[in-house]
């Protein structure tokens, strides 16, 4: 539980440094900008404190938003993605996820993938449209919402990889 | 009470979400609306050290393009200097013949944002140095924003690329006035609107800021002339013009301070408010 609660803190730090000192300064294409640090939220385990796991995502969207002056966007965003998580959870794995206990991060499989995606999608999705916030933008939410999810996707399962090499 | 004591503990996981989520709601409303995000913004200390240090290492990749920039103005200047009016270009800055009134202090970018509808910028300096909000900035090739925000070292800038930031300019060498706003399309271009029918213009006249503003001198170069539109509705013209300034690439910029600034407005107010006016 200790070294859990360590590494996520770790994690925590890690993620949002690299977001804010390598991944906005890049931007694709003028404005494609992958968002890396929602593996935090992804990578949470699973079993752990609700109450905890939101809180620790709306600081962690909320120190974003400090450093990309966009009021409460990203807060918003990994809010209801940590909420709606338990949702994609089951969508991805079946509904005897809670069960099994399942590290996201071990093998990458069409489940996890998929889980991977959508909660990418979603977070894209809500953060867009806040942060657009008007509806005649509306396709050009749909447009950044999926050139940024590839990226965002392209990168973390890199990441992924990254941090955890094939144990098997 | 022992009643609502369980609620609340039963639901204690959905209730901390609601709030959390009114929280980032409110603050997510309250940027965008004009004047915004009174907490988070990154004029704070902690994150202006970390774009100052960013900045610091960026600065080392454009230095043959600062030396340019740096040797250009310079050339311009001697050339202001030497030939007095006349062969001051387009799209270049005409130095204020009024300049007592304004004080030029000089800053650089630390953050710069263009991609989203509402930019920002991030200054080095704050009001330790002078710098208080509602003051303009330029860079060597045109407007660049207004002071939104300053802490001891640090200041945020709405940029001109904000969708609900508005400019007064004017056609070049004629009194015809608009407003300069942004349509949040295209980091190049913006957009002057409700020009009067009767203002002649064509294609690549330069945009340059007006009289009325109280923030900016007049003259400051925005953008040439892009796209005419006309507006059926209203009989005015829209016109798309072309920023000299790059705004995805900022070094450093002037701030402007209109020193009669506050003379003026207290005078424009007094005479809207005045009763014996019909």
């Amino acid at each position: 539980m200790n070294s859990n609660f360590i590494l996520n803190l770790i994690r925590f730090i890690v993620l949002l440094t690299i977001q804010i000192v390598v991944l906005e300064q890049v931007k694709f294409g003028g404005w494609i900008n992958p968002y890396l640090y929602i593996l935090f939220i992804i990578l949470y385990p699973i079993n752990s404190n609700k109450s905890g796991f939101i809180a620790a995502s709306f600081c962690l969207g909320l120190i974003m938003d400090l450093f990309c002056d966009s009021g409460g966007v990203h807060a918003t965003a990994c809010l209801l993605l940590a909420y709606f998580r338990p949702g994609f959870l089951k969508f991805a794995f079946g509904l005897s996820y809670e069960y099994q206990t399942i590290r996201i991060a071990d093998k990458l499989s069409v489940d996890r993938f998929t889980f991977i995606m959508s909660a990418i999608l979603f977070h894209h999705l809500v953060l867009f449209s806040l942060e657009l916030y008007r509806f005649d933008l509306f396709f050009e939410v749909i447009t950044r919402t999926i050139l940024s999810t590839l990226f965002t996707f392209i990168i973390c399962i890199i990441s992924i990889y990254l941090i955890k090499p094939n144990k098997r | 009470m022992q009643q609502i004591i369980n609620f609340l503990i039963k639901n204690s996981y959905k209730l901390l979400f609601l709030l959390l989520l009114g929280v980032s709601l409110t603050l997510t409303v309250k940027s965008h609306s004009y004047h915004r995000s009174q907490y988070i913004n990154s004029s704070n200390a902690v994150s202006g050290y970390t774009y100052n240090q960013i900045s610091s290492v960026k600065d080392y990749f454009g230095l043959r393009q600062k030396n340019d920039d740096l040797a250009r103005e310079n050339a311009r200047l001697k050339e202001i200097l030497f030939n007095k009016k006349d062969t001051i270009l387009e799209g270049k800055i005409v130095v204020p013949d009024i300049l007592s009134n304004f004080v030029v202090r000089r800053a650089k970018v630390i953050k710069n944002s263009y991609s989203k509808q509402e930019n920002f910028l991030t200054l080095d300096r704050g009001t330790f140095e002078g710098l208080k909000s509602d003051m303009g900035v330029i860079s060597d090739r045109g407007v660049v924003g207004i002071i939104e925000k300053t802490s001891k070292n640090f200041a945020t800038v709405i940029s001109i690329l904000h969708t609900k930031n508005s400019l007064n300019g004017k056609i070049k060498n004629s009194d015809h006035f608009g407003s300069i706003t942004w349509d949040g399309k295209n980091a190049g271009y913006v957009q002057l609107i409700d020009v009067p029918k009767l203002a002649t213009l064509k294609k690549g006249d330069t945009i340059v800021t007006g009289a009325q503003s109280a923030i900016f001198p007049e003259n400051i170069p925005i953008g040439k002339i892009d796209k005419i539109f006309e507006e059926k509705a209203t009989n005015k013209f829209v016109i798309n013009v072309r920023l000299f300034n790059d705004m995805t690439s900022l070094g450093y910029v002037y701030v402007i301070e209109n020193k009669k600034k506050k003379e003026q407005q207290t005078l424009e107010t007094e005479t809207e408010k005045d009763p014996t006016k019909k």
